[in-house]
This record gives structure tokens, sequence and C-alpha cells, in this order.
């Protein structure tokens, strides 16, 4: 096991599917190291092409008793990863030191088992360059010192919008990786086949807003001790009652 | 999974050769034992030698279309601890190696015919060795249900087997008429073996249940999950290594064939000629058959095995 495990820690309950995280990672990663993320006639009639992360729309229940689940999917960095030891030249590897998962581009060449061997569907072959290409979690940018130390993230996690998805070491339980997967019900995909995903995904949840009658009425409001009550009163008109709009 | 032409044709050619490299050795063995009459002809083995490494080199050369990159297939030998597709690797051409020497000691004339044999024996084990490392390569592929077991080795064992005994019989009608029967009873017996072993096989899998569901796929415990949207309009490597594509009409029609194709014509076949009501040349018209059955049996094969990332890819918007 890695000393360190960077992943991703996916929060379902606040993505949105806005798909910025698919993106970014697609603007950074298609002109970074682990590029080009390449397209084929992306203007024509089928078009078609790679990417490292895809967001994902799922409806669970039955109407009206639906709730819609958007769902970000990208290599999950697995501590018993299956697809490494698959490969036949050695090009698929886990980093000892932070267990980030990585294709060695020069040395694949492109027979595809490693993709058989993820239960995921998280690799695809680049139809242009002819190898396995995967999430890298932005390896050639979380350790640029020339990058300001708040752009050390991974593409996607600086692009959403929402905060849908943390970054952090998974073997540190203070990091606010663990944390979230600790306080907030973190679990991982298919964990039948025993994978270890080191990304984690966090539940849906009901949030419910409670506002008591004097939150509303401001039961404080000074002019009352002076004797005027609150105008207008609760229950007269007010602007929206008279006004067109 | 989608069935790729490339492994199709390297999976049955490569097959062949070895059952074919097989059926000269036991041949000979057979004779050098005294349980047979009468040593075959040094063209029978030469030729055979030649058809085998033939195959085994056009299955080579199929393989190269299936690498994105071939000029780096020689990196492909180097993760034999944990890879068996690196030890079908490093097999075949060692097989081929071993297949060459034997043609060749056999052509250098009857005082080697010894030494033949001692490199055929090592070239047979060999040959199941790669049987072995070319089954293990997908039965040890946990996620695809219907190729993890051990049927799938023993299956690539018999198949391949029983389509290069057939050739040998087929050969042996035209360069060494007495051996003819004796190899079209072994082809018989190992064409019925691989319809048992493939039988069998599909038995297992129609009663598979997938591990993974739609639950455990995104971490959703809710009875009733629709995906509504794959993330993509357009194609991707996803939609096209995992899915067949093919429609339910021929899935179900390509199943039937080959059992009619790789087992029973070529069966029929072989055992009229065994029989003595069929000239010993209708093994050349059974192998014939046979190749062609297990060319769609090995197409189902990979259409029928079904990849837990399909449960990620159900909306086709």
């Amino acid at each position: 096991m890695s000393k360190r495990q960077l992943a991703l820690v996916i929060d379902l309950n606040v993505c949105v599917g806005c798909h910025a995280c698919v993106t970014s990672c697609k603007e950074w990663n298609g002109a970074g190291a682990a590029g080009p993320m390449s397209d084929q006639q992306p203007w024509g009639a089928d078009p078609s092409g790679t990417f490292f992360n895809r967001v994902q729309t799922f409806e669970v229940g039955e109407y009206p008793n639906t709730q819609t689940v958007h769902f970000p999917k990208s290599c999950l960095h697995c501590e018993e990863p299956p697809c490494v030891p698959v490969c036949p030249t050695g090009a698929s590897y886990k980093r000892e030191e932070d267990g980030i998962v990585l294709v060695d581009y020069d040395k694949c060449i492109g027979c595809k088992y490693c993709s058989w061997a993820c239960p995921y569907g998280a690799r695809e072959v680049d139809a242009q360059q002819k190898v396995m290409k995967k999430c890298t979690l932005c390896v050639d940018r979380i350790y640029d010192a020339r990058l300001p130390e708040a752009d050390r993230l991974p593409a996607c996690v600086k692009a959403c919008p929402t905060s849908a998805r943390i970054f952090g070491d998974i073997h540190d339980p203070q990091s606010a990786a663990s944390v979230a997967i600790r306080e907030h019900g973190g679990y991982a995909l298919m964990p039948e086949w025993g994978t270890k995903p080191a990304n984690h995904y966090l539940p849906r949840r009901i949030t419910r807003m409670r506002i008591h009658d004097d939150e509303l009425l401001r039961a404080d409001n000074p002019l009352r001790v002076e004797g005027h009550p609150p105008r207008p009163a609760p229950d007269a008109a007010t602007l929206d009652d008279v006004a067109p709009w | 999974m989608h069935p790729a032409i490339s492994v199709i044709l390297l999976t049955t050619l490569i097959g062949a050769g070895q059952g074919l490299l097989m059926a000269l050795v036991t041949v000979q063995a057979w004779a050098w034992l005294a349980l047979r009459p009468a040593p075959a002809t040094t063209a029978f083995y030469l030729v055979g030698s030649l058809v085998a490494l033939a195959l085994l080199a056009a299955g080579l050369v199929a393989s190269f279309f299936h690498l994105g990159r071939p000029e780096r297939a020689w990196r492909a030998a180097a993760q034999w601890r944990t890879s068996w597709l690196s030890r079908e690797v490093i097999v075949l051409p060692a097989f081929m190696g071993a297949v060459a020497l034997y043609g060749l000691l056999h052509g250098l004339g009857a005082p080697m015919a010894d030494a033949a044999l001692a490199v055929g024996l090592a070239a047979s084990v060999l040959s199941l060795a790669l049987f072995v490392c070319t089954g293990m390569i997908y039965a040890a592929v946990r996620f695809l249900a219907e190729w993890h077991t051990p049927l799938t080795p023993l299956n690539y064992t018999l198949l391949g087997s029983a389509s290069g005994f057939t050739l040998a019989a087929a050969l042996a009608a035209a360069l060494a008429p007495p051996h003819a029967g004796f190899l079209a009873g072994w082809a018989l017996a190992l064409t019925l073996a691989g319809a048992a072993g493939r039988a069998a096989s599909l038995w297992r899998n129609a009663r598979l249940v997938p591990r993974s569901t739609l639950q455990s796929a995104i971490g959703i415990q809710h009875p009733q999950i629709v995906q509504t949207s794959r993330g993509f309009t357009g194609g991707a490597f996803n939609l096209r290594e995992f899915f067949h594509g093919a429609s339910p009409g021929t899935m179900r029609w390509v199943m039937p064939a080959f059992a009619v194709l790789a087992f029973a014509l070529p069966a029929l076949l072989l055992g009229l000629a065994l029989a003595g009501r069929a000239p010993p040349a209708l093994a050349a018209i059974a192998f014939a058959l046979q190749y062609a059955g297990l060319l769609a049996e090995r197409w189902f094969f990979f259409a029928q095995a079904n990849h837990p990332q399909n449960l990620y890819y159900q909306a086709v918007h």
C-alpha cells in the first residue's frame, strides 16, 4: 500500500451536472503532459473523442418521487488496481509515493487489455495517439512549484462551481477528503470486486431548513419597545400584493 | 465485448497450428512406441510442420492488427510475472521456434527422426502451455464472468486441438494414408470433447447472475434507477470496445451455426471417414467447415461476454 493516496471525493449532494469538470479536464489535459485528448470529426455527423472524466445522469425513484442524480465518473485510482498487473509491458503502474495510477504513453502498445480489467470503464484508447489514457489526477499540475499554491489542484476541482469535488490524501485522517468520507458517509463504487477505489462519493442528503415564526416576524423589532408594532402588519397587504408584477 | 477480427483470427489460427503440431508428434510418438504399424513419411512431417508454422505466423501477423502501437510489441514480454498476455507473447515465439526446429530435423532425413521426436515432445508441452496462456488471458479477467472459469482454457485447448487434428487427418489423407484413419479418430474424439466443453460453458453462462448492478455501480440503493444521460452524445471507446453491436437476431443464429459447423458436421464427416463410408480426403472439408465454425464460435465467445462497465453506458444520449 502506498504511503499517501491522493484521491477525489465527489459530493453527489451538490453536483449540479454542469460538466465544468469535464470541459476543464479536457482543456488542461488536452494541452498538458497527458495530451492530446484527440477528437475525431468533432463537427461531423458522428463525432467521437477521448475524455478522462464524464458526468452522467441517473433518475432514481418513480415519478413523482424522483431524484435526479448527476454522477461524475473518472479513474478511481484503486488501492488494488486490477488494470495494473494485466499490463504486458509495465506501461500501467501505480505510483508508490502518492497512489496515482498512470500510463506511460511511451511503453503502451495499445492492446486494450487493461481496459478489460477495469470494471468502471475508466480507461479510453486515444484514437489518434493509439495508447491507453486515463485520469492522471493532473499529476503535471498538482506538484508544479511554478503555480501558486492555490492552483496546485486537479483542473476539475478548480473548475467545480459548487465545490462538489474535494481533493486530498485519504491516508491522512486529517485531510479534507478523509474528513468528508468519514463524516458524510463516503462510499466506494462496486465494492464487490475488492478493488478498493481511492475516489469516494458522498451520498445525497435531505437537508431541511427549519424556520420559526418569530424569525419571520422579527420578534426583536426595536419599534415594539416604543409601542409601535412592525409595519406593515403581518396580515396587511404588502407591496407584492398590490403591485402589478 | 466487441469481437475484434484480429483476435478471432489469432486465437483460431494458432489453435489449429498448435493442434496440428501435436497431431504430428502423436503420430510419430505412437510409431516410436511401436503402437502403429508404419512410421509416416518425411513429407508428411515436413509439410505438416510448414503448415503449422504458416498458421502460427498468420496468427501472429493478425495479432499485430489488434495493437495500437505494433512497433512496440517487443515490450509485451516484460511483465510475465503478472500478465498472462505477456506470458503468451513469450510462449508463442518459443513454440514457433520449436515447430521450425521440428520441421528442420525431419527435413534432414531419417537419422534425425528421434531428435525430431524429442523436439516435438518439447514443442507439444509448449503448445499446451500456449493454450493455457491464451485461455487464461480471458479467464483471468474476473470482471467478465462468462470467461472467468477453468472451462475457458480447457475449451481453447480442446477446440484448437480438434481443428489441428482434423487438419492433420486431411494432410495424412494426401501424404500418409495409413495414418489418416488414426488421426481422424483423434480428431473425432477431440471434436466431441470440444463440443461437450463448449456446451458446458454455454450452460454455465446461461445461468450467470451479474455481480455488479446499477445500484452498486453508482452506490445508490434504490430498486428503480434509470440512466437518463451517459454524459455525451457522440462516440467513445467505451461504446466501441465493450458492446458487440449485433442484433438480438444475430446473437440467436450464431450459436446454432457454430454448433453445426464446428462440431456436428465435422464429427459426422470424420465418423463417416472412420467407418469407411467416405474417402479420408473428406477430412479436408471437415477442417474447412470446422475452421469456419470456430470463427463463429470465437465471435460468439467475445460477444456473449458482458462487461460491468456497460452499466454506466445504458442511455443512448
